[in-house]
């Protein structure tokens, strides 16, 4: 048995494909562009080809993230919230705190020891704290954004920034810049106070151990140790942690077919899964 | 030492975006030249730069200006300045200049949005702004713009000739620019986007200016009104014309030159009195 679990973010849409045994069979990703529908289809694609699968022999679609009524093909539909909760407790039981750091939203994410979300925050009306703060500071410095963390990280003088808007802190960077200030101090700081942004929205839920980070931020390497720093304890980030969401998806499209089968074979009606919340 | 004696005063508003410079003949009250021009990262030198190039229009030699007065955020990176001002009290002297029944100031800039409201004396007795977020203020546009690939300058007029207005729901300027990018693979015509981008930001400034009471003559001020789809928007939102008018975006600079020939008027007058007890 294969499921698929397909999360439509504002910046990338990451598809993943799991076995019975929750074991991931291939992911996909891509950027999401202008066209939604189309990116959640190719994302898809690409994991089935990387998998060598057919659509047919998929047997549930989770869709989740800010796109998941696009995701057209999809069984069901649910909130980014719970998959980035089921995905980071299924990879680190322990986790009890979620930080999901993406294009343009950032969540904390507080679960129980059974892996159901009690709590959650986010920041959704404004891009400071989001990768497209990032965003904004690696073009501005034509820096590419897979690079920023590590370049980041050689700083031993990080600068303050102190506008929160990112608009105005691409004109910053250029006032740093035109001061001869060093690359390594002002992303350093850029950093920084996305790591204070980020702990303060995760205070709002409850800072419980163990940590997990999730989302296309958490791939930064200058992030993750920004934020150790700031929260004063390690945190847990998973090679697939951009793949959290998805993965959470598969996971639940994998207890519903599951349930539907067993429902079948018992000859019970359809067994259906509710959205946690 | 005296404006009386013909000589110039200029005023400096050293902007987020854009430097106003004009220059102001106290003898005969007349303000014969100003210019524009982008602020870049070396204020001092955007301020040199505008006071050359009105000295230039006016035909004047530089050193006939005997007094520079700067106002805006970069007032104090002006070397040669004899003084600087809020941008708070020039734009309400300005607006006042400029129309003299102005009660409130709305005064949009680049990064900036300030709503000010004034008695009728002149005197600055309320005021609120905005400089923490995009989302009300001229960048907002600037990113908007981006998004669609028009340059800035015919994003007013081009709003103008909008039927059906697309509501911008993002707050925040860089998550608009997301929105018109989604607007336009939608089949939603540019100009209907425009003019909902500056219904969106006209809803932001208007809330501003309602915390300082919305009566009376309302000048608009600031580089926000060369943009006529942004007036349009503003006025429909607040229900009354607006007094707008060419020399309003130099509104700070002409407050800043109308307060230094005050002050200055003070200080003569001050030199008078010491001089009979003397």
């Amino acid at each position: 048995m294969l499921v698929a679990g397909v999360d439509v973010g504002s910046t990338q849409t990451k598809a993943v494909i799991l076995n019975e045994n929750s074991e991931i069979v291939s992911r996909g990703i891509l950027n999401t562009g202008a066209n939604v529908v189309k990116a959640a289809e190719k994302a898809f694609q690409a994991a089935r080809s990387a998998a060598g699968v057919e659509e047919w022999e998929i047997t549930s679609i989770a869709g989740t993230g800010y796109g998941r009524y696009k995701v057209h093909f999809g069984d069901i539909q649910i909130t980014e919230i719970s998959c980035h909760a089921r995905g980071a407790s299924f990879c680190f039981p322990g986790t009890r705190t979620i930080l999901d750091i993406g294009g343009q939203d950032t969540k904390g994410i507080h679960i129980n020891e059974k892996g159901e979300v009690v709590d959650f925050c986010m920041n959704d009306k404004c891009a400071a704290g989001t990768g497209r703060f990032l965003a904004a500071a690696a073009d501005v410095m034509s820096i590419p954004l897979d690079d920023l963390g590590g370049v980041a990280l050689q700083s031993d003088n990080p600068l303050r920034i102190t506008n929160v808007c990112t608009v105005f802190v691409e004109t910053e960077i250029m006032n740093h810049l035109s001061r001869g200030k060093k690359g390594e101090d002002i992303l350093s700081g850029v950093h920084q106070s996305i790591a204070g942004r980020s702990v303060s929205l995760l205070r709002r839920v409850g800072i419980v151990p163990e940590i997990t980070f999730t989302g296309g931020v958490s791939k930064n390497i200058g992030m993750v140790k920004a934020l150790e720093e700031k929260l004063g304890s390690t945190i847990n980030v998973s090679d697939d942690s951009q793949y959290m969401g998805a993965l959470g998806a598969a996971i639940f499209a994998l207890e519903r077919a599951k349930a539907r089968h067993d429902g079948q074979e018992a000859g019970a009606p359809e067994a259906t899964i509710k959205e946690r919340k | 030492m005296k404006p009386s004696d013909g000589t110039f005063i200029a005023g400096v508003d050293l902007g987020t975006r854009m430097t106003k410079c004009i220059l102001y003949d106290p003898g005969t009250d007349t303000f014969p030249a100003r210019s524009t021009d982008y602020s870049g990262h070396n204020l001092a030198l955007a301020a040199e730069k505008g006071l050359a190039e009105v000295s230039r229009l006016a035909g004047i030699d530089p050193g006939e200006i005997f007094y520079v007065a700067s106002t805006g955020y970069g007032r104090y990176q002006a070397p040669m300045r004899q003084t600087q001002i809020t941008d708070i009290s020039c734009h309400a002297m300005g607006a006042r200049h400029l129309f003299p029944g102005t009660t409130t100031v709305l005064d949009v800039g680049a990064q900036n949005t300030k709503a000010i409201r004034i008695e009728e004396n002149g005197r600055v007795v309320k005021f609120r702004m905005n400089d923490k977020c995009a989302s009300g203020a001229g960048r907002f546009l600037e990113r908007v713009s981006k998004g669609l690939e028009i340059e800035l300058e015919e994003v007013g007029e081009l709003s103008l000739r909008s039927k059906d207005p697309q509501p911008i729901s993002s707050i925040c300027a860089v998550l608009a620019e997301s929105e018109v990018i989604n607007l336009v693979t939608a089949g939603h015509p540019l100009e209907d986007i425009l003019m909902g981008a500056h219904m969106s930001i006209s809803d932001r400034i208007v809330a501003m200016l309602r915390q300082i009471g919305v009566d009376g003559e309302t000048s608009l001020t600031g580089g926000i009104t060369r943009n006529a789809g942004m007036v349009k928007a503003l006025e429909t939102k607040i229900g009354k014309p607006l007094n707008v008018s060419e020399d309003s975006e130099f509104a700070g600079a002409i407050g800043a030159c109308l307060l230094a020939r005050r002050r200055l008027r003070k200080l003569e007058e001050r030199m008078a009195l010491n001089n009979q007890k003397n």
